[in-house]
């Protein structure tokens, strides 16, 4: 019988998923979790894609919750404001304090706000369900979208807006959309599945000003062309929710530093990171510790996480096998599907092994030490071999 | 037995499901998937782990 109390911090899906596998590892203590949204966990992916265009109903979008955890206590509508990691504690809104005998870092990250003057009412970022209602209410027949960022939720929305019969303008300083995990060659042949729809790029190009008085009516870029918009979706990029953390010496410029265990780097208690926020290794792929923005992050690192915790608070020794959990990512965008497993990203040379890039196709990403990711637009049936490839890196 | 049921209209048929119990669910030739209704209690933790990792959370499953 063990007692005490875990305080887990943000509840989205990492952050179930870390409590559902404490208690797997037989922790029976007491187990809060804290959540700045008034929901229980749900899924976000559908916020740019059919929740945006079909009308966001939260309770649709939660999660199945383990039995396990029916006990758990949530405590939602008041963040994690402050905490002191010496005296094991954290401090919310609302003004109560909890103590904790372990922490579980959920927080998860938020949109990126880049300093454009000009009204800020009709601008949105998406992250959260009431975001997406709040865009959703402007994507009528003929209304003026502008999208800031051609990243997947950029060009996602884009989609999605223009199904429901919007005008829509992507601006972005990269080269193509989505360049960064995709390449040059495959973002350019996903423009064009864009422009067919309609969609206007104009890329290497920023927004230096929003026009309007109270509510923004367009947006001026930094060549002078001006867009008019009914509606601003701004999707540059994301910071990490660590402010929370300030104060315990902890190294917070990305993140939060985690070991395979997904144990927090010199925390000076027990304390472990899941989802978005933890910059984590994986022995399948070279370089540095990383954070990855990718659904099935949350579930492979939480499940990591709550084993780790559970060890560390029953008196046990973590396991310290590597983390090895295949990064995978999708997203629809119209009719075609876009699936990738691996890190893309950080490959040097792109090959492309099946199709053509204006069609199904199958791309390889490579680095020095072979295959480090694939992608394949409506050919997900056929990348499974590739996946297991990529999975023997493991075994060097 | 655990009984496992399948939500067509929110599938997606992106197989992650599959990667979790390959012989329980499988996309076919044309990208469908296709999968076991009935399977024997000793694959409750690969159901339950192929319903957690579903993107569109369409798995669902009853032991009984
Ligand atoms: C619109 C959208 C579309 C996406 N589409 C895809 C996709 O197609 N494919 C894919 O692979 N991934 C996609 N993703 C990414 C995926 O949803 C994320 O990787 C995943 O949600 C991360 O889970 P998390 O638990 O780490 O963080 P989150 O889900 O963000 O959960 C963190 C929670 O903590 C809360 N919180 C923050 N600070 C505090 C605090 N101080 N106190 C208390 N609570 C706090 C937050 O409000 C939030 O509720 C998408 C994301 C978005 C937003
Ligand atoms: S993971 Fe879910 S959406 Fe994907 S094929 Fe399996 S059931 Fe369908």
């Amino acid at each position: 019988m063990t007692s005490g109390q875990v305080v887990v911090v943000g509840a989205g899906l990492g952050g179930l998923r870390a409590a559902e596998s404490l208690r797997g590892a037989g922790y029976d203590g007491h187990i809060v979790i804290v959540g700045d949204e008034p929901h229980r966990p749900y899924n976000r992916p559908p916020l740019s894609k059919e929740a945006l265009a079909g009308g966001v109903s939260v309770e649709q979008l939660e999660f199945r919750r383990k039995a396990s955890i029916d006990d758990v206590e949530w405590r939602l509508g008041s963040p994690v404001v402050s905490s002191d990691l010496t005296a094991q504690t954290v401090t919310l809104a609302d003004g109560s304090v909890l103590p904790f005998d372990g922490l579980v870092v959920a927080s998860g990250i938020r949109p990126r706000a880049l300093p454009i003057p000009g009204p800020e009412k009709g601008r949105y970022f998406l992250r959260t369900a009431q975001d997406a209602a709040g865009v959703r209410e402007y994507l009528v027949p003929g209304a003026r979208v502008v999208i800031m960022g051609a990243g997947f939720i950029g060009c996602e929305v884009a989609a999605t807006a223009v199904g429901l019969g919007a005008t829509v303008h992507v601006v972005a300083l990269d080269e193509e959309p989505m360049i960064r995990p995709l390449g040059r060659e495959l973002g350019a042949g996903m423009r064009r599945r864009h422009e067919a729809k309609g969609v206007t790029f104009h890329l290497g190009h920023t927004i230096s000003e929003f026009l309007g008085e109270d509510h923004v009516v367009g947006a001026r870029l930094d060549d002078g062309t001006v867009l008019n918009a009914d509606v601003v979706i701004e999707a540059v990029g994301s910071v990490a929710n660590t402010e929370w953390l300030e104060g315990n010496g902890l190294d917070l410029s990305d993140g939060l530093l985690v070991d395979d265990g997904m144990r927090v780097i010199d925390a000076p208690c027990p304390m472990v990171a899941v989802g978005d926020l933890a910059r984590h290794p994986n022995a399948l792929f070279p370089g540095p510790a990383r954070r990855i923005e990718h659904w099935n992050m949350p579930t492979e690192t939480g499940k990591r996480a709550g084993a780790t915790l559970g060890a560390i608070l029953s008196g046990q020794e973590p396991a310290t096998a590597p983390f090895t959990a295949m990064p995978s990512f999708w997203s629809d965008q119209y009719k075609h599907k876009v699936q990738s497993f691996g890190m893309p990203g950080i490959a040097n040379r792109i090959t492309l092994v099946d199709g053509d890039v204006d069609g199904p196709c199958i791309v390889e990403y490579l680095d020095d030490t072979g295959l480090v990711g694939v992608v394949g637009i409506d050919r997900t049936s056929e990348l499974a071999p590739y996946r297991a490839r990529l999975l023997e890196r493991a075994r060097g | 037995m655990v009984t496992i049921n399948v939500d067509m209209d929110k599938c997606q048929h992106y197989g992650q499901c599959c990667f979790e119990a390959e012989d329980v669910f499988h996309l076919d030739d044309d990208g469908k998937l296709k999968y076991t209704k009935e399977v024997g209690d000793d694959r409750l933790a690969d159901v339950e782990s192929a319903a957690d990792v579903c993107p569109m959370q369409a798995i669902s499953f009853e032991l009984s």
